[in-house]
């Protein structure tokens, strides 16, 4: 099976600077098929909206991305080199970093300690804790990240905060994929709006590519550059966040929901 | 249906993205001039040791004053040595306890390393000639080695804590009652001039306790080792995710517990000048951990201060020799430790929620 897109329209961006490239990815567990072919593209900067069912595929795709698991078959290719991504360590030094929601936070913890977590900035023996403080200060400013202070515990911070903060670290580590799971769920208005303008700065920074993983589809068209569409395993849609709206995905959802249902009873 | 939903949040998202634009960076907000005693007090009522440092001071002041209308003899040197000296080895295994704890681990075995490591030491001086400098150290070296053996067990096996050192606890006792034949044994002649400096001394024990929490307050607070340990506890799934290697942090924790409990094992050895089977076990270990969580160190990881375990271990040794001084019976001492532990637990739970709005003033 070759890379479909049925609503045609292949995405512009020249192989070259595409900073990851997924070709015909494909992933079993037993008799069921997770990924049937994957195929997809992420330029440098750019934003791609990854929707999909439950079920569809899309968290059996971020642990092969993350190096959490591997596929049975099919390329990836950071910068245009093939890769193999063996472990979460290794993906993080390619340059991939998938950010939970708030999973990876330490609420014990200060917010410039969580930021600085394992690449510390020490005078040895001790912390640097002032340099470390500010530090994260800038860099949250920078991003637009807005906390009361670098000092308050994480257990302090709501959750939209909390998330601010993951998807900052992730940068702040060189991550220059991120992926972001669900970054929206769970979220309140204000909360997602933060997440939101967020990804909006990164976007204007250029330099990271991010993959947003939702159900939500308005929220993350008015963010993202490219939707792709996850359906059994496939990439069944790919356009620019322009050009298609959310009523256009939920009909491709909802048809596509009725004809499995319709075959459903055929069969019966 | 979907689709509504979804139209409607779409237009309300502007409008949020409007209203969270507020000012980047801005201190913790202190309103008005509260004046510098207050201000004091709220800084201090905000240090998490504050309640236990309190109930220390009032012990102190109604062993000292009013339990025996002046005449007291607690603040008599030789009663200070006392106390020093029940406290010295309940402070020195409660650092390595607020340790494990912290990073959801806890060692029951301590106070069997404790008995087991003057042992060691005079086998190795006595039996194999060893130098007793060396003896020392190889004793040590032993509770490295026990440390090392929980961790195993714990980290690699995948055993709770809790399990491991109840079972290399039994164990370590076994050892040592077969080896020794349940005798007591003398101090090894090569080894009784260094003992002074270790446990005989009369402030030997209470001096290297405050060396010891000096250092591992530092180590806890403002090293590398601290943080990790710390978010370990906190979040250990995202702690591994950030890097941090956690096997390591738990091995070195219960490597330290284990040393902390063999040298106490020593001081007291020397301090009494006989190595004794019947001393250490459970009781040392469980006043410790019972120290630490006076001291405000949560039983769920986390969070802990060495100030706070070396506070609840003092707190633990006036009541101990305050009820000395006052001449009653010890038989109410547990019942008086259970209600301490009980209070001191509710106090740090309300003390908490006390603190969380003194933030806000």
């Amino acid at each position: 099976m070759t890379a479909v897109t049925p609503d045609g329209k292949a995405a512009p961006a020249a192989p070259t600077e595409d900073v990851l490239r997924v070709e015909h990815i494909r992933k079993r567990f037993g008799a069921v098929t997770a990924l049937r072919d994957i195929n997809l593209h992420l330029a440098k900067g750019e934003v791609l909206a990854l929707l999909g069912d439950n079920g569809a595929g899309k968290s059996t795709l971020m642990k092969i991305l993350c190096g959490f698991q591997q596929p049975d078959g099919g390329r990836i290719l950071i910068n245009g080199q093939e890769v193999t991504i063996n472990s979460v360590d290794h993906a993080r030094e390619l340059g991939i970093d998938v950010v939970y929601q708030d999973l990876a936070l330490v609420n014990q913890l200060s917010v410039y300690h969580n930021m600085f977590l394992k690449r510390e900035i020490t005078r040895w023996p001790f912390l640097s804790n002032k340099k470390m403080r500010r530090t994260a200060r800038e860099h949250l400013d920078e991003l637009g990240v807005n906390i009361p202070s670098v000092d308050v515990d994480v257990a302090k911070l709501s959750g939209g905060q909390r998330q601010a903060i993951a998807v900052a670290r992730a940068v702040f580590t060189d991550a220059k994929i991120l992926l972001l799971d669900e970054p929206l769920a769970a979220m309140g208005a204000k909360e997602a709006a933060m997440i939101l303008d967020l990804v909006r700065d990164l976007k204007q920074r250029g330099d990271v590519s991010v993959i947003i993983i939702a159900h939500n589809y308005g929220q993350v068209l008015e963010i993202s550059d490219r939707v792709n569409l996850l359906q059994h395993g496939e990439i069944t849609f790919d356009k620019a966040s322009e050009d298609t709206s959310v009523t256009e995905l939920n009909d491709i959802v909802i048809e596509e929901y009725r004809r499995a249902l319709a075959e459903r009873h055929k069969t019966a | 249906m979907r689709a509504r939903k979804d139209g409607v949040e779409v237009s309300e998202t502007a409008e949020r993205t409007a209203a969270v634009g507020g000012p980047r960076g801005g201190q913790p907000s202190r309103s008005g001039p509260p004046g510098l005693l207050r201000r004091a007090a709220v800084g201090f009522m905000q240090q998490r040791e504050a309640t236990v440092f309190v109930v220390v001071v009032l012990l102190i002041v109604y062993f000292g004053f009013i339990s025996s209308a002046g005449r007291s003899t607690f603040f008599t040197k030789l009663d200070l040595i006392n106390v020093s000296q029940i406290a010295g080895p309940i402070i020195i295994i409660a650092i390595g306890e607020v340790f494990l704890l912290i990073c959801g681990e806890i060692d029951l075995s301590v106070g069997f390393t404790y008995t087991l490591a003057p042992f060691m030491m005079h086998y190795l001086i006595d039996f194999y000639g060893v130098p007793g400098i060396l003896a020392i150290i190889l004793s040590l070296v032993m509770g490295l080695v026990v440390g090392w053996v929980n961790g195993f067990l714990t980290v690699a096996m995948g055993l709770p804590s809790f399990v491991t050192t109840l079972g290399t606890g039994f164990a370590l006792q076994g050892i040592m009652l077969i080896t020794s034949h349940a005798e007591q044994s003398a101090i090894p002649g090569p080894v009784q001039g260094i003992g002074h400096w270790i446990g005989e001394y009369a402030w030997a024990e209470i001096g290297w306790a405050v060396i010891l929490v000096i250092i591992f307050n530092l180590v806890l607070r403002r090293t590398r080792w601290g943080l990790h340990t710390i978010a370990v506890g906190g979040n250990q799934l995202g702690a591994q995710e950030a890097g941090v290697n956690v096997a390591r942090i738990k091995y070195g924790n219960f490597m330290i517990t284990a040393v902390l409990g063999a040298f106490v094992g020593l001081q007291v050895a020397f301090q009494t000048s006989v190595i004794d089977p019947s001393s250490g076990g459970y009781q040392p270990m469980f006043y410790s951990v019972a120290a630490a969580v006076i001291g405000g160190t949560a039983m769920l990881g986390g969070s802990g201060t060495i100030i706070g375990a070396f506070l609840g271990s003092v707190m633990l040794a006036v009541l101990t020799d305050g009820f000395n001084v006052i001449g009653v019976s010890a038989n109410p001492l547990p019942l008086i430790f259970g209600a301490a532990i009980l209070l001191a637990m509710v106090a740090n739970v309300q003390f908490a929620r006390l603190r969380e709005r003194g933030r806000a003033l």
